[in-house]
């Protein structure tokens, strides 16, 4: 009797106890072609066009001309230099969700330097000075939370967080006081015919930020993984109780890493208001404060990883945006296709974390 | 299958993971009314095996029948619809709820506490259990969590109980209760299935006792008809010897002189009360008490790592000089010159990282030292994991394996091996040996030993009072807090320690 009841199921969910590099690479490499296609079918069914033009679009998009190409990698560079500057937090699990705030602080102090000191100090000493405010600006708009969490343990999720809202009021809060002309609501181009304070343009205007990211991808990289400094992150992140243990201060250890993740933010924020944009708004960041913790994890924490996630996301995303523009479709289809890209791309971690085991004789024991 | 007085039988159960074979062609029956000690060393699959009963794993191939019908036991609730129920070596209590709730968590139908109670009142009135149903979880100690685990289990109606390593956490007298019950509910017809590594209880306790090795069963047998050294054998494959060495101390001097130390933690709980003793070079210092009685405050408070609100503990140089370690940090410590290692309890959450390799957990000591002030040294400690996987056999992959991957013996191997690199002047460990097999545990009591030798002040918390009377020199008897005796390791026996564990010395 109980024999009929005997169903074996047909398969099983088990954790990966370790996965080969190329295994992982290829599950990925699966996901964004799923992504793919399912992004050109979605098109195909909305717009009618076969699924072959609308890849060439997304590609046109990023890698269209020059001047698209280009500009992809700039995006490429500051979403790269926000993500390794969160990387030292999150591999201390400390959940810096800040990186917004920090990035506006520092773009607000570069603009502050630009505006109050134009005429009155040359254009070298100028610069100098927005470098130094705005790594200073991000760097303390780092470390509050991190005070708070080494002396009273308080949760940096929430106080990164609601920094944020307080960087965005204080830039909307200079916005008006600076603003060009009266009552329009807008800063402006800043020193458009001064050029006071604009960084310097190396071979064209796109290179300054991309050297700059190759940069403190190589340093932070090499910060990590073979320094002092970077090995106390990683005892603190795995376990404070074993920091303790060997004498680690946690407490120290907290607060100079979010000097340093504060700073790099604000390293951003200068080249995206002195390099790029030359003037602030308070959506300057553009949400890569947030972007920026998911390529920092989709890479692992691995500086080198950075670079292919956050190619990956931008490209996949300005791929969007130029089907949007070529289809005469609006933002939110743009937007659409950029959430089932990630869908699958975050998605593909379940199987590359577990692996799926059918049964292939599951019919033998049921009769 | 016809045999009427068998609840489980296993067969050919193999269990694979990734390229561990952790159980193969595994064939065991447990009898009804039966009480079954599954022995074998760490990482011989006992575990693995009983989590497959209990629904946590689903063989890769096999059967399993229950009273004689071949059933699949798809998840812990198809486990607990056959009658079978597991208590898991760390507990799965919801520390805010009490007993009560707890028991009657995740039950389908109407929650009716009042009933429950009744219900739960009459478990433990049949098997002698000893329970208070309000208190809450976070206030028991491991023993009452533990009756709450069983009494939980067989208040779904188990008929055939798991019980993985349930006496690593408890005193003599707990054991002795926790026994008592058992016989009680093998009298009720209930079949038991005991994880343990401690042969007496094996003895004490078990009707038969089947031995697992490398994943494979190699036998069962009548407990009446066989002993310990067979039962070693058996589980190691090869002859072990069963003694445990205690060479005699020679010239021993004063090393750690502790005194009037007062420890009061957060929440205003004494710890420690006055405590007072001095380690001598050359000489072990066994410290016992039951659990949460300040062994744990103790050493912690000589490594630099307690909040101590009286008293001081000086480290005296060989020249005679005095150091005082009080309101020093661990690194302010070794600093001063003074060569302190200390194993704690937590292996993986305190002594090493898991996730990192064994290279990277040698750096955790020697991490600041190194040529450069920015840069890490990564060769010295490559060459120092190299020399502690030769010197000690920890059977590992290689250096880059992240430890939390090796089994329990081997993860302490990699901790004691790195602790005793430095040559320390002083030696603390905390239960050296917990969930550790037979030989594993005795090469971790010839490293101590070997410690013991070169001249070292070795402090060795433990819970086995059979190993503390045959290892250590003098032992110290703490109880909630307050030394209640330092007597000599070799003129006193268990039963003068056990009850010094349990009363207080005069206030």
């Amino acid at each position: 009797m109980a024999k009929n009841k005997i169903k074996e199921p047909r398969y099983h969910i088990v954790k990966r106890t370790e996965i080969s590099a190329s295994k992982a690479w290829i599950i990925r490499a699966a996901a964004l072609l799923s992504a793919l296609v399912v992004c050109g079918i979605v098109t195909m069914v909305c717009t009618g066009d076969n699924p072959i033009s609308i890849f060439a679009t997304i590609f046109k998009g990023a890698f269209g001309t020059q001047r698209k190409t280009w500009i992809t990698f700039q995006y490429v560079a500051i979403l790269l230099i926000i993500s390794l500057a969160l990387t030292p937090a999150f591999k201390m699990q400390f959940w810096n969700v800040g990186g917004e705030g920090q990035v506006l602080m520092g773009g607000l102090a570069a603009a502050a330097c630009m505006i109050t000191l134009d005429g009155k100090l040359p254009n070298a000493v100028v610069i100098i000075l927005m470098i130094l405010t705005s790594i200073l600006a991000g760097a303390v708009w780092g470390v509050i939370p991190a005070l708070f969490k080494a002396k009273w343990n308080t949760n940096e999720t929430l106080s990164t967080l609601m920094m944020n809202y307080i960087a965005t009021q204080l830039v909307a809060y200079f916005t008006i006081v600076w603003e060009v002309p009266k009552g329009s609501g807008k800063i402006g181009i800043i020193n458009q015919n001064s050029n006071i304070g604009w960084l310097p343009n190396i071979g064209n205007k796109y290179l300054l930020s991309i050297l700059v990211a190759v940069l403190v991808t190589v340093s932070m990289y090499i910060y990590l993984k073979y320094t002092k400094h970077g090995y106390e992150i990683a005892v603190v992140g795995e376990s404070q109780n074993t920091a303790r243990y060997v004498g680690i201060s946690v407490e120290k250890v907290i607060i100079r890493t979010m000097l340093l993740s504060g700073a790099i933010c604000g390293l951003a924020g200068l080249l995206l208001v002195g390099g790029i944009n030359h003037t602030i708004t308070t959506t300057i960041s553009d949400g890569q404060g947030f972007t920026g913790v998911m390529v920092s994890w989709l890479a692992k924490f691995n500086p080198i990883g950075m670079i292919f996630t956050s190619l990956l996301i931008i490209f996949m995303d300005r791929g969007a945006s130029e089907i949007s523009t070529a289809f005469e479709l609006n933002q939110s289809f743009a937007d659409i296709l950029t959430g089932i890209i990630l869908f699958f791309i975050i998605g593909c971690e379940f199987f590359i974390r577990y692996q799926i085991n059918v049964k292939k004789d599951s019919g033998k024991e049921n009769a | 299958m016809e045999n009427k007085d068998v609840a489980v039988s296993l067969r050919d159960i193999t269990k694979v993971f990734g390229k561990v074979v952790a159980n193969k062609d595994v064939n065991l029956d447990i009898k009804k009314g039966e009480i079954l000690s599954l022995l074998g060393e760490n990482g011989s699959g006992k575990t693995t095996l009983m989590n497959m009963l209990a629904g946590i794993y689903y063989p890769d191939a096999g059967k399993i029948f229950i009273n004689g019908n071949e059933v699949i036991i798809r998840s812990p609730k198809d486990a607990f619809e056959l009658g079978i129920g597991m208590v898991h070596q760390h507990f799965k209590l919801i520390d805010v709820f009490n007993a009560t709730e707890n028991i009657v968590l995740g039950l389908e139908g109407k929650l009716n506490l009042k009933e429950a109670e009744v219900k739960i009142k009459n478990i433990c009135d049949k098997y002698g259990f000893d329970i208070n149903l309000n208190k809450k979880i976070y206030d028991m100690s491991v023993s009452e969590k533990q009756t709450v685990e069983i009494v939980k289990v067989l208040y779904r109606g188990a008929d055939i109980l798991i019980l993985d390593e349930p006496t690593a956490v408890l005193t003599p007298q707990e054991t002795e209760n926790l026994f008592n019950v058992m016989r009680n509910m093998k009298k009720d017809g209930k079949s038991i299935i005991i994880i343990t590594h401690k042969l007496n209880e094996v003895e004490s306790i078990s009707d038969r006792v089947a031995v697992l090795r490398h994943g494979e069963f190699i036998g069962d047998m009548q407990t009446s008809k066989t002993n310990a050294q067979e039962m070693t054998d058996m589980m190691v494959g090869h002859a072990v010897s069963l003694n445990i060495d205690r060479p005699e101390p020679v010239d021993p001097k004063m090393r750690i002189s502790v005194e009037n130390l007062t420890v009061i933690d957060e929440d205003g709980v004494v710890k420690l009360e006055d405590v007072s003793f001095t380690a001598n070079t050359g000489e072990i210092l066994g410290i016992a008490g039951v659990s949460g009685c300040g062994q744990k405050e103790l050493l912690r408070a000589i490594a630099g790592l307690e909040n101590v609100q009286n008293g001081s503990i000086s480290y005296i140089h060989a020249d005679g000089r005095r150091e005082e370690l009080l309101g020093k940090t661990p690194r302010e410590i070794s600093e001063l010159g003074v060569k302190l290692s200390f194993v704690p309890e937590d292996r993986l959450g305190m002594g090493l990282v898991g996730n990192m390799n064994l290279a990277d957990n040698m750096m955790l000591r020697s991490y600041r030292s190194g040529k450069s002030r920015f840069f890490t040294d990564k060769k010295a400690p490559r060459a120092l994991a190299e020399r502690v996987i030769n010197k000690l056999q920890v059977s590992t992959p290689g250096i880059d394996t992240p430890v939390r991957r090796l089994s329990g013996g081997n993860v302490q191997k990699v901790l004691v091996g790195r602790e005793i690199a430095s040559r320390p002047k002083v030696l603390l460990t905390a239960y050296a040996v917990r969930g550790l097999d037979i030989n594993s545990s005795y090469q971790i009591y010839d490293l101590i030993n070997q410690q013991k030798e070169r001249g070292a002040a070795v402090i060795f918390v433990g819970e086995d009072l059979d190993v503390l009377l045959e290892l250590c020199d003098r032992i110290l008897v703490l109880c909630g807090g307050k030394v209640t005796g330092i007597v000599d390791g070799r003129n006193t026996d268990k039963y003068t320690v056990g009850s010094l564990m349990t009363q207080k010395g005069e206030a």
